[in-house]
């Protein structure tokens, strides 16, 4: 587990074991979505996740 | 051992799913997140036996199967089958030419010609979809004259050029859901019901998975919906109409997360099996 904090409200954030760079994930307390941008050494590094864009789908 | 490398942006559930069912094989992932590569044929160094595209921008996902393509990789889903399946008015063209059956569709550019289309369909109501794009995102159902202006007016002044391209689908009453079949290799391995009380019935809309026995009619349609399209791992979604099965869409980096426990079928095992297969017959 990695813990870190969240970008904008600064709340604790647990990462499970199994995460990955470029994993969107969500802030528990104030719902923003995260993106995991880098882990090293145990350390993960978040940005706010991209908005939705127009081509995005399946 | 077989090295397949997953081109990809934002890493979702079902990513993570085909990463855990390539470890319990013991197949080597290689995780390519397309934003952060250089691709130059010159410099570009690759060690993969085959690549699986999984973007969730198609644009950027094209890009990189045809790049890959082009320095002799491998890539599945193949850029001409994401060409066809990236385009909503390509893939019914494919479906009504090899005689699948599709809901009626016609492409236009401007009000007038809309119109005359819609009166060519059987009038209103008519589904007006982005041909690129997905999640049941700006789909609109027209219902009379004054809606197909309304919608129109604000795509030509408000849109980007992709969205003044006016793809008209027929609009086809469901009952309260549509089926979701995934198809690997021309053959269908499980399928979802996607019951919404909504006329967009996408999970990412709301719409609820739950298990659809795959009978031989799905089955069938299903085959000759990929094959329509060239093949590969496809998912399609399908209308139950009194006339039959229809082909709505077909979708070339199938999101399938949500619906592995209902149908209790590892569609990640089968994707990774897939390219594993395809892989050892180069």
């Amino acid at each position: 587990m990695i813990k870190t904090n969240c970008l904008i409200c600064d709340a604790q954030v647990t990462l499970p074991e199994k995460t990955e760079e470029s994993e969107i994930i969500s802030c528990a307390e104030c719902h923003t979505k995260l993106v995991v941008a880098k882990i090293e050494n145990k350390v993960a590094t978040l940005q706010e996740a991209p908005k939705v864009e127009e081509d995005w789908g399946e | 051992m077989t090295t397949i490398g997953i081109l990809h942006t934002t890493i979702r559930g079902d990513e993570k799913l085909i990463i855990e069912a390539a470890k319990k094989r013991n197949i080597q992932i290689k995780l390519i997140d397309v934003r952060e590569e250089i691709f130059n044929r010159k410099t570009y160094k690759c060690d993969l036996d085959v690549a699986l595209e999984r973007c969730v921008s198609t644009v950027k996902g094209t890009h990189a199967t045809r790049f890959f393509e082009s320095i002799g990789i491998i890539v599945i889903n193949n850029s001409s089958v994401a060409s066809i399946c990236e385009d909503k008015f390509v893939t019914s063209c494919f479906l009504q030419k090899a005689k699948v059956p599709t809901p009626d569709f016609a492409m236009v550019f401007n009000t007038e010609q809309a119109a005359k289309a819609i009166d060519e369909m059987g009038g209103f109501p008519v589904v007006i979809k982005p041909p690129l794009g997905s999640w049941g995102r700006l789909l609109a159902k027209i219902n009379d004259i004054d809606a197909l202006e309304a919608v129109l007016e604000h795509k030509e002044v408000l849109g980007s050029p992709q969205q003044k391209s006016f793809y008209i689908q027929q609009y086809v009453k469901k009952p309260g859901r549509d089926i979701r079949a995934f198809v690997i290799d021309g053959k269908t391995i499980c399928a979802i019901y996607r019951d919404s009380p909504h006329w967009i019935t996408n999970t990412a809309r709301g719409g609820v998975a739950k298990n659809c026995p795959v009978s031989k009619e799905i089955a069938d349609i299903s085959r000759r919906a990929s094959d329509a399209v060239g093949g590969g791992i496809l998912s399609m979604d399908i209308f139950e109409t009194d006339e039959g099965l229809q082909i709505n869409e077909i979708n070339h980096t199938t999101e399938f997360k949500n619906s592995e426990k209902p149908t209790n079928t590892s569609i990640s095992g089968a994707i990774v099996d897939y390219c594993v297969k395809v892989a050892k017959n180069l």
